[in-house]
């Protein structure tokens, strides 16, 4: 669709080996609500034999099984600087759960194996011995706002931040980062990474909305975006608040 | 504190009257409650019992098509004159095991469907004289976990089986075959006609990299998710020709199909009730279980032919002038299956999907994104959309992110209502199709039992 008005460039990284977690609705959310404002979204999608495009306003890295995670560690650590340069320059980077850990140091599997990460995010993560499961609520901060994300959660991994991130939020529910210290997330500047999918985007609409301003303001495009009918969003993001309540 | 085993004799018949009380008292079939009561009383009760059974157990697991297959392997059986013990109605985890073996009074031969992550437990307890390895699907990742850690342990529990022990097992399936491979015993299955082979991996493929080397697999033909005939060019590995095997394939929509299969018995024609190519497979593994327990070709084809759907699956009801076809898609394969063999279909298609959340679900509800709800949608197929359960407003996302207009979609989480406004759009030309999640599917077969349409579950036979 050519609409003469800027289009978002996004980068999917690894679409065939890290979707674990219904990614994919994640990249449809991005369309659609661009789509349904008059704007349109070109994705790359970025595989294993694939160099990352430096000129995308929006990076997504979702979650994978283990075997796959360690795969793309390997391929992304060796590749990440198109990535770092855009990330500097003001573009967005969205990890989801194992997205999450790579953006950080790296990841010390229980047997101490470790899987490099591409440092984008000051973090640090560590397999634990239970995984962490179950649905989140936790109350973010961004652009001056404060509004409450839900979520769901499954993760092995404990995640500790350093001092160059931010928790993206604080929890009302769920375990988060590590299960202790009641942080979910990490973010800086446009770099945001969360344990949380389900997908992440569809029930949380306003955060969406958030990252697609930041993407617009990369491409020089207008930042303001009109209001869309969030009716269902708004009920499915209350009833999964409403599950995160009760004892499953 | 644990408590001492019970004695066999007084710890049967104490899980025995639990049973009937439950039963007596409305709770429910009592399909569980005297194996867990059993395993508590006397933990080696599962074995014993198991072990007592002279013609020995058959196990049927996969993530998709075990009640189905189990099923048909009944029907195969059932021409022999046997008695047979099984779970046919209960559950698959090893309390339904054992409670279907503490009535299994003079049986002579056991077929248990059994859940995916239960079967290494039920291996090493039930010393099978059969075991069929049908699929592994992406499904429920918050309580199975990862598929990787299924195959691990699917893959140990293989190599602790006893060598005369038959290993049935689907060839398409990559993991599978692997899974399979080293056992000295084994008949495998597979599809072979590639007029049914589709162009590519659908969005939901799990195991697409070589099992050997971690080379991405190459296909010739794609059925379903990630089966087909795969085989890797940079190691050689490859899906070796299956001992049973559909040569030809007619799909004729909800109607059922024809299937021509190659054994090592000789060749089997068959008409199938059952819709799709996910029931191609079932009807595979139940020809490749049942020649592997001896039975003729001659016996086996009319004793598939005869089966109708199980509970909730392709199963046919007639509310008033609409025909209401249920269609359990509880993962993203079996989903994609059921919308595939919708296509199959003619004519207009209503549509009613039941989300909910529950433990048997699975509490995450993600999986609704990796299924292709986007075929009917591009077709314009969909003529009424209407989505109920506990996570309704989930569904409804999915379709509305999906491009499917809000305006056209009815939301309304109470199965019952959700049941009746579907009815309302579905007119009076109407094929109601209704897709749900399990728990949803025992609630529909509640409000139908309600209304005087069908009889409640456990009395399915
Ligand atoms: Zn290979």
């Amino acid at each position: 669709m050519s609409t003469g008005r800027p289009a978002i460039r996004l980068c999917h990284l690894y679409p065939d080996h890290l979707n674990i977690y219904a990614d994919r609705g994640n990249i449809a959310v991005f369309r659609r609500r661009l789509e349904w404002r008059g704007l349109s979204l070109e994705v790359a999608e970025v595989g294993l034999g694939d160099s990352i495009p430096a000129d995308c306003h929006l990076y997504y890295l979702g979650g994978g099984q283990d075997r796959d995670q360690m795969l793309v560690a390997e391929n992304l650590a060796q590749k990440a600087d198109p990535l770092r340069g855009a990330a500097e320059d003001g573009a967005v980077v969205l990890g989801v759960c194992g997205g999450y850990q790579l953006l950080g140091h790296g990841y010390t599997a229980a047997d101490g194996r470790r899987m490099p990460g591409i440092g984008l995010l000051d973090l640090e993560t560590t397999a634990g011995d239970r995984r962490l499961i179950g649905d989140v609520v936790l109350d973010v901060t961004l652009n001056g706002q404060t509004r409450k994300v839900v979520g769901y959660e499954n993760h092995a991994g404990r995640t500790h931040l350093g001092g160059g991130c931010t928790p993206l939020g604080h929890l009302r529910r769920g375990h988060g980062n590590n299960g202790e210290d009641g942080c979910e997330g990490a973010v800086a500047t446009r770099i945001v990474g969360t344990y949380l999918h389900g997908p992440l985007l569809p029930k949380n609409p306003w955060l969406a909305d958030v990252l697609l301003g930041w993407a617009l303001d990369h491409a020089g495009g207008p930042v303001d975006l009109e209001l869309l009918d969030d009716n269902f969003e708004e009920v499915a993001h209350a009833v999964a608040a409403t599950r995160a309540g009760q004892k499953r | 504190m644990r408590m001492p085993s019970l004695p066999q004799g007084l710890a049967a018949s104490a899980a025995r009257r639990a049973g009937l009380l439950s039963q007596k008292l409305g709770r429910g079939g009592g399909t569980t409650l005297p194996g867990l009561l059993l395993n508590r009383l006397r933990p080696e009760a599962t074995a014993e019992m198991a072990r007592s059974v002279p013609g020995g157990v058959i196990l049927v697991s996969g993530t998709n098509g075990k009640t189905t297959t189990a099923r048909l392997v009944r029907a195969a059986l059932d021409t022999t004159g046997a008695k047979v013990v099984a779970n046919t109605a209960g559950s698959n985890l090893e309390r339904g095991v054992a409670t279907a073996l503490l009535h299994a009074d003079g049986a002579e031969i056991g077929l248990f469907e059994v859940d995916e992550a239960a079967l290494p437990g039920l291996m090493g307890q039930t010393q099978p004289r059969a075991i069929a390895l049908m699929n592994l699907f992406r499904d429920q990742l918050d309580r199975y976990g990862e598929l990787e850690h299924l195959v691990d342990r699917w893959r140990e529990a293989v190599a602790c089986l006893d060598p005369a022990t038959v290993v049935i097992y689907n060839a398409d399936d990559p993991a599978v075959a692997e899974i399979a491979a080293t056992h000295p015993n084994t008949v495998s299955y597979g599809i072979e006609d590639p007029r049914v082979g589709r162009e590519r991996l659908p969005h939901a493929a799990d195991t697409t990299d070589c099992r050997q080397c971690g080379a991405p697999l190459h296909y010739d033909m794609i059925t379903i998710a990630h089966l087909g005939r795969w085989a890797c060019r940079e190691c050689g590995s490859a899906r070796g020709q299956p001992d049973v095997r559909a040569t030809r394939v007619e799909l004729h929509g909800l109607g059922g199909q024809r299937l021509a299969m190659a054994t090592p018995q000789g060749p089997i024609e068959l008409s199938l009730r059952l819709p799709g190519m996910h029931n191609s497979y079932n009807a595979l593994a139940a020809t490749a279980t049942a020649a592997a327990l001896g039975l003729g070709s001659e016996s086996i084809g009319p004793a598939l032919a005869k089966r109708e759907a199980a509970f909730g699956r392709a199963e046919r009801t007639q509310i008033g002038k609409v025909r209401v076809t249920t269609l359990l898609a509880k993962n993203p394969a079996g989903a994609n299956e059921n919308i595939r063999t919708m296509l199959l279909e003619d004519h207009p298609l209503h549509l009613l999907v039941l989300l909910n959340d529950r433990t048997a679900d699975g509490q995450d509800v993600s999986w609704i994104w990796d299924v292709d709800y986007e075929l009917l949608l591009e077709n314009n197929r969909l003529e009424s959309l209407t989505v109920g359960g506990d996570r309704a407003y989930d569904m409804a996302l999915r379709f509305r992110y999906g491009g499917f207009d809000p305006v056209r979609m009815s939301v309304v989480p109470s199965v019952s209502a959700a049941l009746d406004a579907a009815l309302r759009t579905s007119g009076s030309d109407g094929d109601l199709y209704v897709l749900p999640t399990y728990t949803a599917l025992l609630e529909f077969q509640a409000v139908l039992a309600d209304r005087g349409l069908v009889p409640a579950f456990w009395e399915d036979k």
